[in-house]
């Protein structure tokens, strides 16, 4: 009876059963914390274990919690300015390593990497290490008093830009650039005209990338931020502390859904890929 | 006067020599190819000319100016680019319009010109299309178009055949030989291809290693190739290898092995080994013994049937192989000779070439 029955091919294993199984058991663990993290958060009770009934009076209490507000407020600015450092900062680093050669390249490469595999707690016993030494100023106006957090920011997520933009550009073929150079335009019009259109993808890719790791960094921003200068992360672990209330999950779905959104806007501004590949 | 004068010019990349010691002068008007197998610096002299190398050593006067220096973006010379470098994410008429936007002409007169330049190229239809939604021929002319809307005063084209196939192929070529004509600039192409540079330019120059070996008219470096690597790089030789013996004003007398003593006409001087050259298509073959100085008795070893002609092979009785092209002009050629005949070839003293070796 062997004959009869149906060969599997490796392509082929969403069709059994066990797959399947597991495939939805991988979805599950994924999300479930998440959309029950959601879920609890329009749960009336303090206690937070046991569903109690609907209610939105926490996302009330969120939204009047001055302190949790302007951890929010500090966070969104951090990850706004560090978004657009990080990407600028990496998008020339990796322009610089597709385009020039120069000594000890590799090595630069190397280093200019490191930041993503140096363990995160070290980076930021790192951190507060060296603004402690060189006495980084602190007990300045807002914003200026998260200049230390937002450049151990730009630190830990440049490289990571750096990497997303240099992999895009290694598809660039190097003749559209000569062709626009033939053509009469300047380095800077090519750069403008050619180059940035293809380079573009790689650039909204690396600039989500610096968002959401600047937004949800808790260990290097723990060891870099002073007592008046609180980010969201950091705030929650000090709510949760106490107690896991409705409040932090309602706050904490906010913030999924702004990335969610800022996500979904930068995926269009990205349009179909077809920006010249070899 | 001469539009592009190269002088002297040498290329060297590390301990590499890619163009060496290079003189070549292009007439304005001309279609002029650059001919040599791959790796012979063809395409680095003509990316000299664009702009994207700088020679070493010598100069490179395009329309009397030195421009050895000078960037690409200043030359008064466009390129049509082997992988064509359409920009992807333009429309046809935007890439057409690129290289007069960014020197500063104005929106409508861009357009206008641009739309012309596609009337030539006969690519109007096509104008607000992406590059992926033409095809290879199409994008060829798109690249064609993007280069010409600049009025330059050297057109130069880069392989540009090498990505299409046959039919299309020849399709360009008579297209391309036309546009020459009609727009009357200076032409400059790199080719592989014998046939394309044959059948196309005007002049030629055949480059190896580096070096111009000559630089002539179609014909004559068919029928006078100077060195024995262009008789065998443009079209079929039979090269027979020989000794000078003596020379006088009828031509210079050489002794091959399997053909004795024999005088052929020749201009120049020669001594030494030489190598007598002769074109397929120039041999006759005949079951009975012709009279001529210059025959050979052998035997078939075998016969590629092509339609119009037929290229056959013997192994003479003593003596390297030799290629015979012969015309099929009757229905019944074929059945005229078949693979293992004894027979006889015969050439002309004045269809001999003789060669240094």
């Amino acid at each position: 009876m062997r004959g009869l029955r149906r060969r599997v091919d490796p392509l082929d294993y969403a069709g059994r059963v066990w797959m399947r199984t597991f495939f939805g058991m991988v979805f599950i663990l994924l999300y479930a914390p998440v959309v029950l993290m959601m879920a609890f958060s329009f749960n009336d009770s303090k206690r937070n274990i046991v569903w109690r009934g609907f209610t939105t009076k926490y996302y009330e209490k969120a939204w009047n919690n001055d302190g949790l507000i302007e951890a929010f407020i500090n966070s969104l600015t951090i990850a706004a300015i560090n978004t657009v450092v990080a990407t600028t900062l990496g998008a020339m680093v990796a322009l610089l390593l597709w385009r020039f050669r120069f000594p000890f390249k590799s090595a630069y490469e190397g280093f200019m990497a490191l930041p993503i595999v140096i363990p995160e707690i070290c980076m930021g016993v790192a951190m507060l290490a060296f603004f402690s030494r060189i006495g980084w100023p602190t007990g300045m106006p807002w914003p200026l008093n998260l200049s230390a957090i937002i450049v151990a920011h730009v630190a830990f997520s440049f490289p990571f830009v750096a990497i997303v933009v240099r992999a895009r550009m290694a598809g660039f073929n190097r003749e559209l650039e000569e062709a626009s150079r033939d053509l009469g335009a300047t380095e800077w019009q090519t750069f403008r005209h050619v180059i940035f259109p293809y380079m573009r993808p790689g650039l909204v890719a690396g600039a989500l990338l610096a968002f959401t790791l600047s937004l949800d960094d808790f260990v290097i921003t723990f060891f870099t931020s002073g007592p008046e200068t609180v980010t969201f992360p950091v705030k929650v672990y000090s709510m949760v502390r106490f107690s896991v209330t409705p409040e932090v999950n309602a706050a904490s779905t906010v913030l999924v859904v702004i990335t969610l959104i800022v996500a979904a806007l930068m995926l269009r501004v990205q349009r179909p890929d077809h920006a010249g590949a070899q | 006067m001469s539009i592009i004068s190269i002088r002297n010019v040498t290329k060297k990349f590390g301990g590499i020599t890619a163009v060496d010691n290079a003189n070549i002068d292009i007439a304005a008007n001309e279609f002029f190819a650059v001919l040599g197998p791959s790796g012979c610096g063809k395409t680095t002299l003509l990316r000299m000319l664009a702009g994207f190398e700088t020679p070493t050593a010598g100069e490179i006067l395009i329309d009397g100016v030195d421009v050895s220096a000078m960037a690409p973006n200043k030359r008064p010379v466009n390129m049509v680019f082997q992988s064509y470098a359409v920009f992807p994410h333009m429309t046809v008429l935007a890439n057409v319009g690129y290289g007069l936007k960014v020197t500063g002409v104005p929106a409508a007169e861009t357009r206008r010109r641009a739309e012309e330049v596609l009337e030539l190229v006969q690519l109007a239809h096509l104008g607000e299309r992406k590059p992926d939604q033409l095809s290879g021929g199409q994008r060829q002319r798109v690249a064609l178009a993007r280069a010409l809307v600049k009025r330059p005063k050297v057109l130069l084209l880069d392989e540009p055949m090498s990505a299409l196939d046959a039919k299309l192929r020849e399709q360009m070529q008579l297209e391309l030989t036309r546009l020459q004509e009609e727009i009357g600039i200076t032409f400059v192409i790199v080719t592989h291809d014998q046939d394309e540079a044959l059948s196309m330019a005007d002049r030629i120059a055949v480059m190896q290693a580096g070096r111009v070996e000559q630089t002539a008219t179609p014909e004559l470096l068919y029928e006078s190739p100077n060195s024995r690597f262009v008789a065998d790089f443009i079209g079929k030789v039979n090269l027979l290898d020989g000794q000078v013996t003596g020379a006088s004003d009828h031509g210079v007398t050489v002794e091959v092995a399997h053909l004795g003593k024999v005088t052929v006409p020749h201009a120049g001087r020669a001594h030494g080994q030489v190598s007598l050259a002769v074109r397929p298509e120039k041999i006759r073959m005949t079951a009975s013994r012709p009279e001529s100085s210059l025959i050979v008795q052998g035997r078939i070893v075998d016969w590629a049937y092509y339609g119009d002609t037929s290229h056959i092979r013997v192994q003479p009785d003593n003596g390297p192989l030799m290629s015979v092209t012969v015309q099929n002009e009757t229905r019944s050629t074929v059945e005229n000779g078949d693979v293992g005949d004894q027979v006889w070839l015969s050439w002309r003293e004045e269809d001999t070439l003789v060669l240094d070796r």
